[in-house]
């Protein structure tokens, strides 16, 4: 089977930034995958050059198998969603959607049936007269997605279609374009800085860092295994906490020993070990077996609730455990912590 | 306060307006009443008879053709390159700017100049294939030089609106959006881009066009004939006439600048109807 999309050690400069240093992604058939990662990554530069609207300083851009550099974006048949509103502004939403089928000179009759199909399709029928200015943000960013998808395109790229949105309408439009995504079965990539957005939405995940891929794994596989500490950090909510590194690949936290994963420091160094809130077990202030801890903060969540603790060594972090049992644990009230016994990840200490 | 504000804003409105309508319309008035008014009372014969005068619609012809073809000129070159420079040389948009300022400087009369000493070399090119190009540059029926000079002289005013209207739009999102759809880079130009400058290319083009139709020093000094250099030459012959016809000019310019404007806003002023009639939920 072919792979439709394949970046090869892509660069990209502009001036002295680098966009994009090397960097590597493979995307299968049919698959919806995010790239995530911090403003300045490189996220929107490696969709504008698999677009053909940027050209890489080097590596290569394969598509089914093929050299695409050379082609001109307007030869790639890739559909794309944009961050600002996109849609023409002199025409109405149906010849918006039409437009693609319009410079690939079908018929006037064919254009308006796939039209209408399509803005069915994002839900927005009964609107085909409308102009772009006559639509709301987040009628309009339908249309652009009817638009891009009427050219039945090889791919699908979305640069943070929802980043222009009020909350409650982005979470409506993120599950209908998983949707739509789903049940056209087509290859999409989506670049995204909303972590949330990323985990609940693709089917792997690629998060990179200064133009380079971190880690591409499933969104449940990122957040238990995450294969470097910027991952770590970066997916969901993570503890520092002060750890000697041991023989034999361990770690010394809190009186235990947890098998570290992935890179070990040499042993006897002082690390930060990367530990999740829900890794920490809370238990009884008499409890000996684990360390002291104070709290100072707790945060109802609904079925957990959120402790922020402090041990007296100094350290802080937070712990999440079911609220039944955090009633008790006001603010200033003692407990122990003992961490859950899985390979965790260390870091330098900061 | 508010109340305070509306009622000078009305104090002014009521001051500066008369003031502002008897500035424009005591000369008008009176160049209409010098027009009209005879010996014995008064005749509309400089309106009347006037119009068949020798040269005055063909004169008036050229000059609405010169306009035209230079309004066509200008923006053949003034779109493309406008939109080129905003989308990949972002860089020489200053240059552009201060290139397409250069005609406002230029007295006319210093470029007539540089013209006239170029056409001057037509003698040393008599056995060149060049001899043909400067004899149709100079063509009597419709002088193609003047029509190069004053794309050149509309060139402030193309730039000024074009510029304001690129800048309305969020022209490299509607350009790669266009793009990625299939679209070749004639067909953006022409189908997404364009139409989106429309209210800008008719201002641009309304200004030219009443540049062209005023032009008298160019024109004269290269000894052509367009509607201006007539009013001027029949002045002192007849004075009524003249007059005349300046009234004439002045309403043909209004009335197609109404026609442009009215074209321009057509679009716009049909879908805000459409937007009020229905008001969009989200
Ligand atoms: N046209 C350009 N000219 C100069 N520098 C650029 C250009 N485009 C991007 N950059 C730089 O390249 C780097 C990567 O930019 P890019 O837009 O790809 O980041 P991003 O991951 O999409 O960020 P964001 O989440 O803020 O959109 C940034 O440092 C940016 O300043
Ligand atoms: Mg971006």
């Amino acid at each position: 089977m072919t792979v439709p999309v394949q970046l090869k050690q892509l660069r990209r400069e502009f001036g002295s930034t680098v966009a994009l240093d090397g960097l590597d992604l493979d995307i299968a058939p049919g698959e919806m995958v995010a790239l995530l990662g911090p403003s300045g990554c490189g996220k929107t530069t490696a969709l504008r050059i698999i677009a053909g609207f940027e050209t890489a300083d080097g590596g290569e851009l394969l598509m089914d198998g093929q050299d695409v550099t050379s082609v001109p974006a307007n030869r790639r048949d890739i559909g794309m969603v944009f961050q600002s509103y996109s849609l023409f502004p002199n025409m109405t939403a149906a010849e918006n959607v039409a437009y693609g089928l319009r410079v690939r000179g079908k018929a006037s009759a064919e254009r308006k049936e796939r039209a209408q199909e399509l803005l069915d399709l994002v839900g927005l029928p009964g609107r085909e007269g409308h102009y772009p200015h006559q639509l709301s943000g987040g009628q309009q960013q339908r249309v652009a997605l009817a638009r891009a998808l009427a050219i039945r395109p090889k791919v699908l790229l979305l640069d943070e279609p929802l980043s222009a949105l009020d909350a409650k309408v982005r979470l409506t439009l993120r599950e209908e374009i998983r949707r739509i995504q789903l049940e056209l079965g087509i290859t999409t990539v989506f670049v995204t800085h909303d972590q949330e957005e990323a985990l609940s939405m693709a089917d792997r995940v690629a998060v990179m860092k200064d133009g380079r891929l971190e880690q591409c794994a499933a969104p449940s596989e990122l957040y238990d295994r995450p294969a470097t500490p910027f991952v770590a950090e970066f997916v969901g909510t993570m503890n520092r906490l002060p750890g000697t590194v041991r023989d034999g690949g361990v770690v010394e936290l809190f009186g235990r020993r947890l098998p570290i994963h992935g890179e070990t420091p040499a042993t006897g160094s002082e690390v930060d070990v990367l530990l999740r809130p829900e890794g920490l077990a809370v238990g009884a202030a008499d409890d000996k077996s684990g360390t002291a801890a104070t709290v100072r903060v707790a945060t109802f969540l609904g079925a957990t609730t959120r402790l922020h603790l402090s041990t007296e060594s100094g350290a802080v972090f937070k712990a999440d455990l079911p609220s039944w049992e955090a009633t008790g644990l006001a603010p200033g009230a003692r407990c122990t912590v003992t961490p859950h016994d899985n390979p965790v990840l260390v870091a330098e200490r900061s | 306060m508010a109340r305070m504000k509306s009622s000078m804003k009305l104090t002014s409105r009521g001051i500066v307006l008369p003031l502002a309508a008897l500035y424009f319309l005591v000369p008008i008035g009176a160049s209409i009443w010098f027009s009209i008014n005879e010996v014995d009372g008064v005749s509309f014969d400089a309106y009347t008879d006037g119009l068949g005068t020798e040269g005055l619609t063909t004169s008036l012809m050229l000059s609405v053709r010169l306009g035209l073809a230079t309004i066509i000129c200008g923006l053949l070159l003034m779109v493309p390159t406008l939109v080129a420079v905003a989308l990949y040389l972002p860089k020489l948009r200053r240059v552009v700017e201060i290139l397409c300022m250069m005609p406002l400087v230029v007295p006319p009369i210093a470029l007539v100049a540089g013209v006239t000493t170029v056409l001057s070399w037509e003698q040393d090119l008599a056995d060149t294939p060049l001899y043909m190009t400067f004899q149709a540059l100079r063509d009597e029926n419709f002088p193609l030089v003047l029509v190069l000079v004053y794309t050149v002289m509309s060139l402030p005013f193309l730039y000024r609106s074009l510029d304001a209207g690129l800048r309305a739009v969020d022209l490299r999102t509607l350009v790669e959006a266009a793009r990625s759809l299939g679209a070749s880079r004639l067909q953006t130009l022409w189908q997404v881009v364009v139409p989106n400058l429309r209210a800008a290319v008719m201002g641009g083009a309304v200004l030219s066009l009443a540049m062209v139709l005023g032009e008298y020093t160019v024109a004269s000094v290269l000894s052509y004939r367009p509607f201006s250099v007539w009013m001027v030459e029949i002045k002192d012959s007849e004075a009524q006439l003249s007059v005349a016809a300046a009234m004439l000019s002045l309403l043909i310019t209004w009335g197609l600048l109404l026609l442009l404007t009215t074209l321009a806003g057509g679009r716009s002023r049909k879908s805000s109807r459409r937007e009020n009639g229905k008001k969009t939920v989200s």
